[in-house]
């Protein structure tokens, strides 16, 4: 890696801290922020390591926030997190088939992330959108009334959509 | 044909959005503007209008028609044939009863009409659009607030107001909210917060988030009312981090408000300071509590605390601090404009005013409904959700995963606090969730302890060891391999973590287990290995 791009990864960390003023009461704002300008979705070891040194704070002391909370993670995953409800309502009207369906299309297994990078399989707690139940969320969409054919076509939906932008930057360069 | 000041509502929920609400918005404002309408049509954002069956829903005032499963191919039939010609699209129209009705449930147009005025807490949400300042004030909002603050009533006054109402927390606990105020304001500190918890994780409740993205505004003036009676000026919304729509719709009401003055410093000119922050959640069903959430808060593991002391006195930073759910902070300004009296003339005399339940499961209209304390479970079944789907009635987890069992024989029973807390069940969050008879008891006793045991924050050791035992035990039984004494078993560990647990979380799986082996023991038994047939 360029020492170039090494600093401008490190700007990246420092930009984020001082956005929240380096408070420690500010830390899940921060690392939402530094998940997400992450390519594959996680936080970084080294990032982490900045961001300890920045707030002050001992690298153990985050690791054992990240590790709290589900939504963070510190490995890579797929550019697409699909989040699948498994609680009490969506269990009742068949969160199972929805597992057994996405692992099929997916051809990956709960926590696994497709071999293309696109998407992570996890499993998700109340989504709060029982009416529709059984729910899924991919990254911040929300899908309802899932049935093993709606979720083939939204899977479908995904990777063409990833066909057109990469079509798109290939005739962009 | 002149058309002045038309409306056009677009319902922009979750459910919507992924229907394509906001292209088809974006795209009908385009049209309108091509087709020259643009000073007499304004396109407006509200919450839910219809129930996810009907995708994106539009409601076009002053005629009030509502269009169902409308896509971007209807915009310029839309625009060109109603907007302009004044002939609404009949193909694509909608009755009212399953429109507005469903963003709670369909109903019959009588009971439409009971349930429309017994709204406390949703009566914007639909009507007006949330990330309009001007159309919560035209509906009388912040007027509670500059009522207070202008005619200079006392914080103790105020306090009083909201324990003379009898209003309980929604949160699930049902604590007397203006007891809880006060605690907070005898406190004594310097610096003081109010907390409001949005974050929603019992499973099969939904309410505060239509509460937010319907009407957030709401939520501020209950909690600016809120710190003038206990003496904070600062006030945190903690909001699920799945709930994206809720964070931006109230982030743009506190920047609106602010704008506006009513929060900031010396709001109407009383010298009261009072401003709000957001704060995004990271996915932790444990932070719900009020201890874990301030943990939380202060960018922390969200671990319980050790209570006492409790968050009026040290809460907050170790401030005093006041912790209360959206639907109880929504309750507010209604009660302080309209009086206690009011609001005790809904629901019953020791759990007034309304109750919103989310209701799912094996029902033909799954969904939300605002409804007098103390409705019976038959009632929101038969007349507010359509009916059961099918098959017959079985049982019903009252309150989410955390909550008790009605069987058939509680159907009538009045679901208010008391009641509920005299048959073994808390009213909790208002979740309802209905199985039928093709329901398998014992692979639901599976699925909620699976749930207890992902979401055991691990600090304390009877919930850590006790919700994976708890949850074996309950695989066992599914698998047909339960041993002699298993049930007992399961009851005494539960009970044990209901005594020692630090935590709601862990002193919970007792309800939903007591329940199911009260009401359905024989078929529990099932699961056990040789058991001698009787």
């Amino acid at each position: 890696m360029s020492s170039g791009l090494e600093a401008q990864l490190d700007g990246k960390v420092e930009r984020i801290a001082d956005k929240y003023d380096r408070e420690r009461q500010n830390v899940l704002a921060m690392l939402h922020e530094l998940q997400e300008e992450t390519v594959g979705n996680y936080v970084k070891e080294r990032d982490l390591e900045k961001l300890a040194q920045l707030l002050d704070l001992a690298q153990s002391d985050l690791q054992s926030v990240i590790s709290f909370y589900s939504m963070f993670s510190t490995r890579p995953r797929g550019k697409y997190i699909i989040r699948v409800c498994e609680s009490g309502p969506c269990s009742l009207m068949g969160s199972d088939s929805v597992f057994d369906a996405l692992k099929e299309k997916l051809g990956v297994d709960i926590y696994g992330t497709t071999e293309d990078g696109l998407f992570t399989l996890e499993p998700s707690s109340c989504l709060g959108v029982c009416a529709v139940a059984p729910a899924m969320m991919i990254n911040d969409e929300t899908y309802g009334n899932l049935t093993r054919n709606k979720i083939g076509e939204i899977i479908e939906y995904y990777r063409e959509k990833e066909e057109t932008e990469n079509a798109a930057d290939e005739k962009g360069e | 044909m002149a058309l002045e000041n038309m409306h056009l509502l677009v319902g922009v929920d979750s459910s919507s959005l992924m229907a394509g609400a906001r292209t088809i918005k974006e795209e009908l404002e385009k049209e309108i503007s091509r087709q020259g309408l643009s000073e007499n049509v304004k396109v407006l954002e509200t919450g839910s209008l219809a129930s996810s069956e009907k995708n994106v829903v539009l409601l076009v005032y002053p005629e009030g028609i509502y269009y169902g499963n409308v896509t971007i191919d209807d915009v310029e039939e839309i625009v060109e044939e109603h907007l302009k010609k004044g002939r609404p699209v009949e193909r694509l129209k909608i009755e009212p009863e399953s429109g507005p009705a469903a963003r709670s449930v369909s109903l019959t147009p009588d009971k439409r009409r009971e349930e429309l005025s017994s709204r406390v807490v949703l009566e914007d949400v639909g009507e007006i659009s949330p990330d309009e300042i001007d159309e919560y004030i035209a509906v009388g909002g912040y007027e509670a607030l500059g009522v207070v603050l202008e005619e200079g009533m006392k914080p103790e006054e105020l306090i009083e107001l909201v324990s003379d109402s009898g209003l309980r927390g929604r949160g699930g606990a049902g604590f007397p909210t203006g007891l809880k105020w006060s605690f907070t304001r005898k406190a004594e500190g310097d610096k003081k917060y109010v907390v409001c918890n949005a974050d929603e994780g019992e499973p099969g409740t939904f309410k505060d988030r239509l509460i937010l993205e319907g009407d957030p505004h709401r939520i501020i003036e209950g909690m600016a009312l809120c710190g003038y009676a206990t003496g904070a000026d600062e006030g945190l919304i903690y909001i699920r981090g799945e709930y994206d729509l809720s964070i931006e719709r109230a982030q743009h009401a506190i920047d609106q408000a602010r704008e506006y003055g009513l929060l900031g410093k010396d709001l109407f000119g009383s010298g009261f300071d009072f401003d709000l922050e957001i704060v995004q959640g990271a996915g932790a069903y444990v932070v719900g509590e009020e201890t874990a959430l301030l943990n939380s808060i202060e960018g922390k593991r969200g671990y319980p605390r050790v209570k006492p002391p409790f968050p009026a006195n040290s809460g907050l930073f170790g401030k005093p601090t006041t912790v209360n759910n959206v639907e109880t902070l929504a309750n507010i300004p209604p009660i302080v404009l309209n009086g206690p009296n009011w609001f005790k003339s809904f629901g019953t005399e020791n759990s007034p005013g309304t109750k919103v339940f989310t209701i799912l499961g094996h029902v033909n209209d799954p969904g939300l409904v605002e409804v007098p304390m103390g409705t019976t479970l038959n009632d929101i079944i038969t007349d507010y959700a359509g009916g059961m789907r099918g098959r017959p009635f079985k049982l019903a987890q009252l309150g989410g995963t955390a909550g008790g069992i009605l069987d058939e024989e509680m159907l009538d029973l009045p679901m208010d606090f008391d009641t509920m807390a005299e048959h073994g069940v808390t009213l909790g969050s208002g979740a309802i969730l209905v199985m039928d008879r093709s329901t398998s008891v014992r692979k639901m006793l599976q699925s909620f302890m699976n749930f207890f045991r992902h979401e055991s924050c691990g600090q304390c050791i009877p919930c850590r060891d006790g919700t994976s035992k708890l949850y074996q035990l309950a695989t066992d039984l599914v698998e047909g391999k339960g041993k002699k004494n298993h049930i007992e078993d399961m009851i005494r560990i539960a009970e044990s973590m209901e005594a020692t647990a630090l935590c709601p979380l862990g002193q919970s799986p007792i309800q939903p287990i007591s329940g199911l082996v009260k009401s359905f023991r024989g078929e529990l038994e099932e699961g056990i290995k040789n058991r001698v047939e009787s």
